[in-house]
């Protein structure tokens, strides 16, 4: 018998006994313990309402009205072939795939990661690294106050796990690729991958989410990082789910004195999404840079929740987040920045800027400084507008077609994001099909 | 070449042009003075296609053409240019993108092969040297920090490219110290000739000792009130606009 989970708080609570029966019947006990302590998380927290402070702007209405199930069938429907159309031509890479939310290993390729380095699934480093996992998984993602950590921390099954010890540089790029595919009835899937950079160590993660179907699932991404003293990451979230997929998405940093990580975050699939980048900059002398775009169309909701946690000195932040919205989509933009008491010298900086290409789109862009500390620089911008018939008109009376124009403009604008990207292919890929969507846009005689 | 008959043009139901005729021969310098406000501008983004200015009499035909029926890309795809007054930035957009962009849109238009990237980087280097541009100004985006007179030696700039066959420049000599001034004129003075025609329009006759013109027309309050050879430039710059 298939877990199925009515939509009440009750099913999800309830779900978790016969979840650890069924599949998980071998797991260690901490795990199970971890388990339970997170789905009375849960029990108490439920799903957030449109009366919670930081869910103002996303109705989670139609989630608590479907109805989902744990995947039953193990991998199946996914080719090679049909993964290899999701790589980056050109880059040499290791690949870790996921279906609907279960390790591939026949489509994977995790061999050469380089010495001393863990690059796998992370149920099986829940067996054969059990004290190494134990020492940080759960640890930062707090599962007793955000219902979604708290369900991914119940029942997670796989995702990655990434381990570069102290002094180590991982030559290649991870691509972690989950496929979510069509099944019977809709899925509940809770990808949960941990990234444990060492001291002074090197490493390029990409999440990269896919459907093969266009059909209705509940994705739901927990990714912790921890990046020690001096380390550098740099970490994409690739999100193009089926346009029917709720897809909710925590990435929880921690960050060790003088680390640095840049986050890309691109949003351009899925019915309702929330993505949420919490890094906290423990260390004295961090760097966080922060980059995102967002691309909406349809009835598409994107909700980007940014939560930058400055807990050290000498700590800098850039927050960079570009959206695009077409249709009667809506986008959140809602950027906090936490300065703690003893950040001194913070330098926290954010932008937020939206381009609305029809009359019914809707942005609401709420920008959120907490600080408690006099000795800060902190600035925050978010500007909304259409498309700039000045400059429009400037590349018409050079003789570029209107078409080309809004292209040009719109490639400027997505540019803004992407060109932070140090992986070539990765972002020569997304421009392409940035580009492919502007063009579908403006066939349909739409985007001003 | 070109044609203006009674040219009527309103901006928010105000009327800026009230009755404006202009014909300009191949060859000819056209120098266009005026006072602030009387639509020199106005003038020159009607000719270039701006949306905004609503054409609610009169007509203007270029080349045999009803330029009012073209799109601001086909005007300038058949061999119209407008200097901006205040040319536009466009950050995330590199120069030399918008100039290659540009250029191979009229070729095509006009069924000649796009210019090769080493093609057209040869072609911009020349162009450059001979306006004192510097190289980067290619890599930097449209415009975009640049400083006034920067922006006024990019637009010739980019004329010299396209190799218009009608240029209008609109107060191209505003803001600029006197060593600018004679580079945006040499490159104007440089491309005449008997086939290509331009629209100086300015507000002093400063410019005119760099770019001399064939013929000088006054506009006041939206039409040509008084048309003459270079000498009514001189005239100007005595008198003023008070006596017209």
């Amino acid at each position: 018998m298939a877990i199925v989970f009515d939509g009440t708080r009750e099913s999800y609570v309830e779900g978790l006994s016969e979840f650890l029966n069924s599949g998980q019947k071998d797991a260690p006990e901490w795990v199970t313990t971890l388990r339970r302590e997170a789905i009375s998380g849960f029990a108490k927290l439920g799903f957030p309402t449109l009366s919670d402070e930081e869910w103002r702007f996303t109705n989670l209405e139609a989630l608590r009205r479907g109805s989902f199930s744990i995947a039953e069938n193990g991998i199946s429907g996914v080719s090679k072939k049909s993964v290899d159309s999701y790589g980056f031509s050109g880059l040499d890479c290791l690949r870790l795939v996921f279906v609907n939310g279960r390790f591939a290993s026949s489509l994977s390729d995790t061999k050469d990661a380089g010495e001393g380095i863990l690059v796998k699934s992370l149920s099986e480093a829940i067996s054969e690294q059990s004290d190494l996992v134990k020492g940080h998984l759960a640890r930062y993602a707090d599962y007793e106050k955000d219902a979604f950590i708290s369900l991914n921390t119940s029942y997670f099954e796989d995702g990655v796990f990434v381990y570069v010890p102290d002094g180590t540089v991982l030559e290649k790029p991870v691509h972690v690729l989950h496929v979510s595919t069509d099944e019977d009835r809709p899925l509940f899937i809770n990808p949960r991958n941990l990234i444990v950079i060492g001291q002074s160590s090197v490493a390029k993660v990409i999440e990269h989410y896919v459907s093969a179907s266009q059909s209705v699932y509940f994705s739901n991404v927990v990714t912790e990082v921890v990046c020690g003293e001096n380390a550098n990451l740099e970490h994409y979230r690739l999100e193009f789910e089926s346009q029917k997929a709720f897809n909710f998405s925590t990435l929880r940093v921690n960050q060790q004195k003088n680390s640095n990580i840049a986050s890309h975050s691109i949003l351009c699939g899925g019915a309702i999404v929330r993505n949420n980048v919490h890094p906290v900059l423990a260390g004295e002398g961090c760097n966080s840079d922060i980059y995102g775009l967002f691309i909406s169309e349809g009835r598409q909701h994107m909700d980007n929740f940014m939560r930058v946690e400055h807990a050290s000195p000498h700590c800098d932040s850039r927050q960079f987040y570009n959206g695009v919205l077409d249709g009667r989509s809506k986008g959140v933009f809602h950027g906090r920045i936490l300065v703690h008491e003893g950040a001194e010298k913070t330098d926290a900086k954010q932008t937020n800027r939206n381009l609305l290409l029809s009359d019914t789109a809707q942005i609401d862009t709420k920008p959120q400084l907490e600080i408690y500390n006099d000795d800060v620089k902190c600035t925050h911008g978010a500007t909304i507008g259409q498309m700039d018939e000045e400059a429009l008109f400037y590349l018409r009376s050079r003789g570029i077609s209107m078409r080309q124009a809004k292209i040009i403009m719109l490639r400027a604008f997505t540019g803004e994001t992407l060109e932070h990207m140090s992986i070539d292919p990765v972002r020569e890929v997304l421009e392409g099909v940035v580009m492919k969507w502007f063009e579908k846009r403006l066939q349909n005689g739409k985007g001003r | 070449m070109l044609e203006v008959k009674n040219l009527h043009v309103q901006v928010d139901d105000k009327e800026i042009l009230k009755g404006m005729n202009i014909t300009v021969a191949p060859g000819e310098v056209h120098s266009i003075m005026g006072p602030n406000g009387s639509g020199k501008s106005t003038l020159a983004q009607v000719l270039a296609g701006k949306e905004a200015y609503e054409v609610t009499e009169g007509e203007v035909t270029f080349q045999g053409k009803d330029l009012l029926d073209l799109e601001p890309e086909e005007r300038a795809c058949e061999g119209i240019f407008l200097a901006f007054q205040y040319p536009v930035e466009i950050p995330g957009v590199a120069n030399t993108y918008l100039l290659r962009e540009a250029l191979n849109a009229k070729r095509e238009y006009w069924d000649e092969k796009p210019l090769k990237h080493i093609e057209f980087a040869k072609l911009a280097r020349e162009k450059m040297k001979t306006l004192g541009i510097d190289e980067d100004l290619l890599k930097r985006s449209v415009n975009a920090g640049f400083s006034g007179g920067e922006k006024k030696r990019n637009e010739i700039f980019q004329m010299q490219i396209l190799e218009p066959t009608l240029a209008v420049l609109d107060e191209t000599d505003s803001g600029l110290d006197i060593d600018a001034l004679k580079i945006v004129a040499n490159g104007v003075n440089s491309m005449r000739d008997s086939g290509r025609s331009f629209i100086v329009i300015t507000h002093y006759q400063r410019l005119l000792n760099y770019i001399v013109p064939d013929f000088v027309h006054v506009m006041v309050d939206g039409k040509i009130v008084r048309s003459g050879g270079k000498e009514l430039a001189y005239e100007l710059e005595e008198k003023g606009y008070a006596g017209f």
